[in-house]
């Protein structure tokens, strides 16, 4: 006989709420799916109507198997943290950046030897490309956010997340999300703008999931038990509230019907592009580079035992970077129909950009005052610091592609290409690499299986790097200057076809080194694999101790 | 940590303020992101360069639509801009730099931001309708060093186009001027400018000045080659530079 439990097992309102919410969404999506224009919608539909089901057997099948109390929010004085968002966002992290750097791989491989694309649609250069970039950033990069946010979150509030199902909606939402976004590009689906090609209808998604994510990042905060609201937070913020507000920004369109995968933006021209590029500049600004100095905020002082170089540094930094990032987009549209004065005005603002972003690597830099010889000894601090020297690196020829003349020659070019790459592939990934190592054997009480392997996995990462960015250094500046040379004559010396067969060399050695770059993503799995396969260590010894507070 | 406390200014002052109120620090940085966004977005749409109408640019015929969707599905743009910038070689290797009112019916806008293959923004014209589909199914049968991909299955697969009435009045809402007339003959506009035996195409000339019959047979119906070669040959055919003045639109 069953022992009475001590107070009577009931579904929450949040359970019976979101089953029901999700049990209509299933009847909505899957009526949608007999009506959709398109067999590529009918099938998201499709995903839709089977995604929600499987949400409500989710939400009843842990129903059953919880204890009729949740968890305590401290255990012995301590806080109880909940891991297991964490853990499967730095685990689908892994499994996007493969395949994302597979699908760069192959792109590459696509420019240098065109036979690949065989002349099918769901692989064609135009369509994966957008497969690959959203892959990185929003797969890869959005995974890694979470796992990283929702850990720090915790550690530097001493509080548990908030929420029982909403982190869980939060995670699997967005990879779902993903998943839509990613077929929908391979079957044809897309808004026809870079980094927002997701349509309608999987963006109205994405905004639920997205103030979900606010709300569980406000809610934790407000249990916190530091008084002060610790720095990587605050980019943390700036990066949920900022991608927000530009989301919505860029998606004001209207769908041809709620049968039909497509929608109509509601501005055209002039007015389409600056508001692309204000959107897609400050998911480069807030995205990938606020989000992830939240990492490197938190992972580097943890990771050398040292506190922020200068609090005040980080507060002058932080305010004087997110004021200044949402100038700079027009320096995409320099020398286009776009006024002048608005091209001059996100030249300037570019330019001025480049000291809070040497304000930001300073002080993470500057970190490893008294600690440098710790990377020597230690891999996976040496992949977190040279991340910011990337981040140094990039932001400051970020600045000088913005300018001008500079631009007049780079710009349409692969200079572009390797300028973003030094940035995405040096700063973010090798931020988000280092953060992985810590983070991983924190949350699932391992030790990590191989330094030796994450030294293979940074130097091979670092030589594929070096190999891909000074590839497209030569082929965008040999490009462009082909394309303004003239003969002695007067005339254009270069057809187009003929700078394009220039580039054939500078196309394999990118090829070889994104190879590269992901044969250390492929060690790094390998090695999170042995370190997961290994038995857990005593919890007593827990690596990561008491957070860092904001002074 | 004693050590980091070291490094805290006393007090704290008025960011102590923010940084223990959540919900001041999100007030504080949507202010602080808010205003780059509204200086440079606002003023263009009312400003005259931005927002001038140019005479013969005109909205895209049923055709020439239902090319630009599959252009835009096939990502085309990433790859090819349209956009020619006002240097002296962009100006002579594609002509006429381009216009804001040039893209002011593309919802979305498709000026594109690299050069894997050359600039379209002026195309159309240039080639006949047979060259655009022997590129498209084998570029290098025509270009023998181009590194672009086949589009043969463009050929073989008939246009969707039945819902070209539905997209037009959509983009009537957004400020695209269709006329009654426009939207309720889209479906036999569409089949008019593509085949040449077909009656009608006076008509669709009439309804969309400058529009490029295709020559294909009726009988076969209408494919998405058909559709996508109908928008390539209107790329920048709109504006006739002869009498456009550019002095008047000093940008």
């Amino acid at each position: 006989m069953e022992r009475p439990p001590l107070i009577a097992k009931q579904m929450t309102f949040g359970e019976q709420s979101l089953s029901a919410i999700f049990a209509a969404l299933a009847i909505a999506t899957a009526y949608v799916a007999t009506k959709a224009y398109t067999p590529a919608y009918a099938f998201h539909s499709a995903l839709f109507s089977l995604g929600s089901i499987g949400a409500v057997a989710a939400i009843f099948l842990r129903y059953r198997a919880r204890p009729a109390e949740f968890p305590p929010l401290m255990i012995d004085g301590r806080p109880n943290y909940n891991y297991g968002p964490v853990k499967f966002t730095a685990l689908a992290s892994l499994f996007w950046g493969i395949a994302g750097f597979l699908v760069g791989l192959y792109l590459a491989l696509e420019l240098a030897f065109p036979v690949l694309n065989f002349d099918l649609p769901w692989i064609n250069f135009g369509r994966l490309r957008p497969l690959h970039t959203s892959a990185v950033i929003f797969a890869f990069g959005g995974n890694v956010l979470l796992a990283t946010s929702f850990y720090i979150m915790q550690r530097t509030s001493r509080a548990r997340i908030a929420g029982d199902l909403a982190p869980w909606v939060v995670v699997l939402g967005y990879n779902f999300f993903i998943l839509i976004a990613g077929t929908g590009y391979l079957l044809g689906v897309t808004r026809g703008h870079e980094y927002a090609e997701p349509e309608w209808y999987a963006i109205l998604w994405l905004v639920i999931i997205w103030v979900t994510y606010l709300l569980v990042y406000l809610f934790t905060l407000a249990r916190r038990a530091e008084p002060h609201i610790y720095v990587a937070n605050w980019f943390f913020l700036a990066f949920i509230v900022t991608v927000a507000v530009l989301v919505l920004g860029n998606n004001v369109e209207i769908p041809v019907s709620i049968y039909s995968p497509q929608s109509v933006i509601v501005w055209a021209g002039v007015q389409d592009a600056m508001i692309q590029w204000w959107y897609a500049h400050n998911a480069v600004g807030f995205f990938l580079t606020a989000g992830f100095l939240g990492i490197m905020y938190y992972f580097i002082p943890k990771r050398t035992g040292r506190p922020i170089y200068s609090y005040r540094l980080s507060i002058v930094h932080f305010w004087s970077l997110i004021f200044l990032y949402i100038w700079a987009g027009p320096h995409h549209l320099h020398y286009t129909a776009l006024p002048d004065w608005a091209q001059t005005l996100g030249m300037v603002f570019s330019v001025v950009l480049w000291m809070p972003s040497w304000g930001g690597m300073i002080n993470g830099l500057m970190t490893l005052s008294g600690a440098w010889d710790k990377l020597r000894t230690d891999p996976v601090l040496r992949m977190l610091v040279v991340s910011v020297a990337f981040y140094g690196m990039s932001t400051f020829e970020g600045p000088l592609l913005s300018v001008k003349a500079v631009n007049s020659l780079s710009h349409y070019t692969d200079w572009g290409i390797g300028h973003v790459h030094s940035g995405s592939l040096g700063w973010v990934a090798f931020v988000s690499f280092g953060a992985l190592y810590c983070l991983i054997p924190w949350v699932y009480n391992r030790q990590l299986y191989s330094l030796k392997l994450v030294n293979w996995h940074f130097w091979i990462s670092t030589i594929g790097i070096v190999f891909y960015i000074s590839a497209m250094w030569v082929a965008g500046i040999m490009q462009g200057l082909m394309w303004r040379a003239y003969t002695p004559q007067g005339f254009l010396e270069y057809s187009f076809v003929e700078t394009t067969e220039a580039l054939h060399p500078e196309y394999i050695i990118r090829a070889i080194g994104g190879g590269l770059f992901l044969i250390g993503a492929l060690i790094m799995v390998y090695n999170i694999w042995r370190t997961l396969a290994s038995p857990a260590i005593e919890p007593a010894q827990d690596l990561a101790a008491s957070p860092m507070p904001a002074e | 940590m004693s050590q980091s406390s070291q490094h805290a200014p006393a007090g704290g002052g008025f960011h102590k303020l923010l940084e223990t109120n959540s919900i001041l620090l999100v007030v504080g940085i949507l202010l602080m992101v808010s205003v780059g966004g509204i200086v440079e977005i606002v003023p263009l749409f009312y400003l005259k360069n931005t927002i001038e109408k140019v005479e013969g640019v005109r909205p895209y015929s049923p055709l020439e639509l239902a090319g630009y969707n599959i252009y835009v599905r096939e990502g085309c743009y990433t790859c090819h801009s349209q956009m020619i910038r006002p240097l002296r070689d962009e100006v002579e290797r594609y002509g006429h730099y381009s216009l804001a009112a040039e893209s002011m019916y593309d919802h979305p806008f498709q000026w594109g931001s690299k050069r894997n293959g050359p600039d379209i923004a002026r195309v159309g014209g240039k080639y006949s309708n047979d060259w655009q589909r022997d590129h498209l199914r084998s570029p290098r049968s025509v270009v023998p060093s181009s590194i672009m991909p086949g589009y043969a299955f463009l050929a073989s697969t008939p246009l969707r186009g039945e819902h070209m009435a539905e997209q037009m009045r959509v983009l009537r809402i957004t400020g695209v001027p269709y006329t009654d007339e426009q939207i309720e003959s889209a479906q036999a506009d569409l089949l008019a400018q593509n085949a040449a035996d077909a009656p009608g195409a006076a008509e669709v000339q009439k309804r969309y000045p400058n529009a490029v019959l295709g020559d294909a047979s009726s009988k076969a119906g209408v494919t998405e080659e058909d559709a996508l070669v109908a928008y390539l040959q209107h790329l920048g055919v709109s504006v006739d530079f002869k009498i456009y003045d550019d002095k008047a639109n000093v940008r």
